[in-house]
């Protein structure tokens, strides 16, 4: 009993850092946000079994918020934005791929040298995991500082959000629902807002690529 | 007394083992061909057709190129040489062939590469265009697979406690639960991604190309003929089924003969050879699936295998 649910923590919590390194990985915005839905089910399944095993209602009912918010409902409107150019690929990074995925590595190791420190003030099964969350934290401002393309830039943002959301479900066993909550529907609210934006910007500059929008029209 | 006998039925496993995978392998890339073939509605060669094309070969007069050096006649034998040691210390069909205490599993990516490191050499040798540029752009694949390969080798040896070959299956076989750990995913996922590429398969290379564009492999060895393509042709085999069994055993190790009986080295032969097939069914259907990459793309497909190794030796070290 207590095996499985340590192989299957570990094996979520692997799953949402593999995803998150994924969308590093893939160019096509369609691909990415596949993988950020992938990301939103592992994370779900972290806050599900952890409730399960400290037999927490609320973070049972956490779990199920997730995995509708961030499993389908974000990904599902990020999809719809980037219907609105068939062709979206993140073509050119600040950093390229290849290059991106060394730094990710680097910022994993990173993570790990630090979260382990953390995670011996107190250590149990789950929060040795915790590390897996830092990593993605770092990852997800990566993604945020060096990707133009606005689709991309909220994946970053929702890389963070995640890796924060994962953090906490390992180290403190789960925020209270209110505040979690409360952080899912924000997340929910930047995806919308983006979503009227990018309709915005086509219509005035016919690109969404932020880098290019420097000078301000009348 | 006792350890002479020993010695000698685990020297017999061990030429089982050269003897399976030198028909084993010719056999596998058949197969590969065959279900490459069917899923794209051709009936194609029978899997017997390496096999046959060796014999052919092997028939065939010496020729030569008329600028090689020595290089070029010494290269398949070193070739040859090196995926028969491989295969003879790594633990395929038993857990303990002779000499398999020194089966590190960097003595074993270290002898592959001396192999591709001669076939490289034998491609610059004629000073062909074709040659030159083939063993180039292979180097830049090895050079790319080689970080992907040894951090994936780190993350197996992190659970294990050990680089040794028949350590590793052993500690795997007495802790089944590591199977479906996160850290072994991801090393099996990097593995496959440093197999394919060291293979030439699709995404990376084609095996059944010409085209001067796009051939790397093919290039390198256009130079041969004969009883010297044969071997080049059969080393290569062997590596492939050597490192498909290698994937297959390493994470699956179920049915690998611990001891040395007849009936366990039968019973290791069948199952290695099916686990391998299905591992080689695998990759022909990735073939049939995906387009080969533009070479310039490669370092990113190479990276991705980098990146998820890393994560395997990090989520390895996490989860201890």
């Amino acid at each position: 009993m207590t095996s499985t649910y340590i192989a299957t923590l570990e094996l979520a919590a692997g799953a949402v850092l593999l995803s998150a390194v994924m969308t590093l990985w893939r160019r096509g915005v369609r691909s990415i946000v596949s993988m950020l839905s992938l990301q939103g089910v592992a994370l779900a399944a972290v806050a599900m079994v952890l409730g399960r095993h400290e037999h927490e209602n609320a973070l049972l009912v956490t779990g199920v918020l997730v995995l509708v918010v961030k499993g389908l409902v974000v990904p599902t409107l990020l999809r719809r934005v980037s219907r609105l150019d068939p062709r979206s690929r993140e073509s050119r990074p600040l950093v390229n791929v290849p290059a991106s995925l060394v730094f990710a590595a680097a910022l994993i190791v990173l993570a790990y040298v630090v979260g382990t420190r953390i995670t011996a003030l107190s250590p149990t099964s789950a929060t040795h995991l915790a590390p897996l969350g830092l990593a993605t934290v770092l990852v997800g401002y990566f993604m945020l500082v060096t990707r133009r393309r606005a689709v991309s830039k909220i994946v970053g943002l929702i890389l963070v959000d995640n890796g924060i959301a994962l953090v906490t479900f390992l180290l403190t066993s789960g925020v209270p629902l209110i505040v979690e909550l409360g952080s899912s529907l924000d997340v929910l609210l930047v995806v919308v807002v983006l979503q009227f934006l990018m309709v915005s910007m086509r219509r005035h500059s016919d690109t969404d690529r932020l880098t290019e929008m420097k000078a301000l029209h009348d | 007394m006792i350890a002479n006998v020993d010695s000698l039925s685990q020297g017999l496993a061990t030429l089982l083992q050269v003897i399976v995978v030198a028909l084993g392998g010719p056999l596998l890339v058949g197969l590969m061909a065959k279900v490459k073939a069917r899923a794209e509605g051709r009936v194609g060669a029978p899997i017997s057709q390496p096999l046959r094309d060796l014999r052919k070969l092997l028939a065939k007069e010496r020729l030569h190129a008329r600028h090689a050096s020595v290089v070029l006649p010494l290269a398949p034998m070193v070739i040859m040489a090196t995926s028969v040691v491989a295969v003879a210390i790594t633990p395929l069909v038993s857990t303990h062939p002779l000499l398999g205490s020194s089966a590190d599993i960097l003595v074993i990516v270290y002898l592959l590469l001396t192999g591709s490191a001669a076939a490289a050499l034998a491609g610059l040798d004629p000073g062909t265009a074709f040659g030159g540029m083939g063993a180039s752009r292979a180097m830049t694949i090895g050079a790319l697979a080689e970080p992907a390969l040894l951090v994936a080798v780190i993350a197996l040896s992190i659970q294990s406690g050990t680089s040794n070959l028949p350590g590793i299956m052993a500690s795997t076989l007495a802790n089944p639960q590591w199977v479906l750990g996160p850290s072994r995913l991801l090393a099996l996922g990097a593995l496959l991604i440093v197999v394919i590429a060291e293979t030439g398969r699709i995404p990376v290379d084609n095996p059944s190309t010409h085209l001067e564009l796009t051939m790397v492999h093919e290039a390198m060895i256009l130079e041969y003929a004969g009883p010297e393509l044969a071997l080049v042709s059969l080393g290569e085999a062997m590596r492939v089924g050597l490192l498909f069994s290698l994937v297959a055993n390493l994470f699956l190790p179920w049915g690998i003969a611990t001891h040395d009986t007849a009936l366990a080295l039968a019973l290791g032969t069948v199952v290695v050879a099916l686990k391998t097939a299905f591992v080689a069914v695998a990759v022909a259907l990735i073939e049939v699936r995906s387009a080969k990459l533009r070479l310039f793309r490669l370092p990113e497909l190479l990276a991705g295998g980098f990146v998820m190794s890393v994560l395997a030796v990090v989520t390895g070290l996490v989860t201890r």
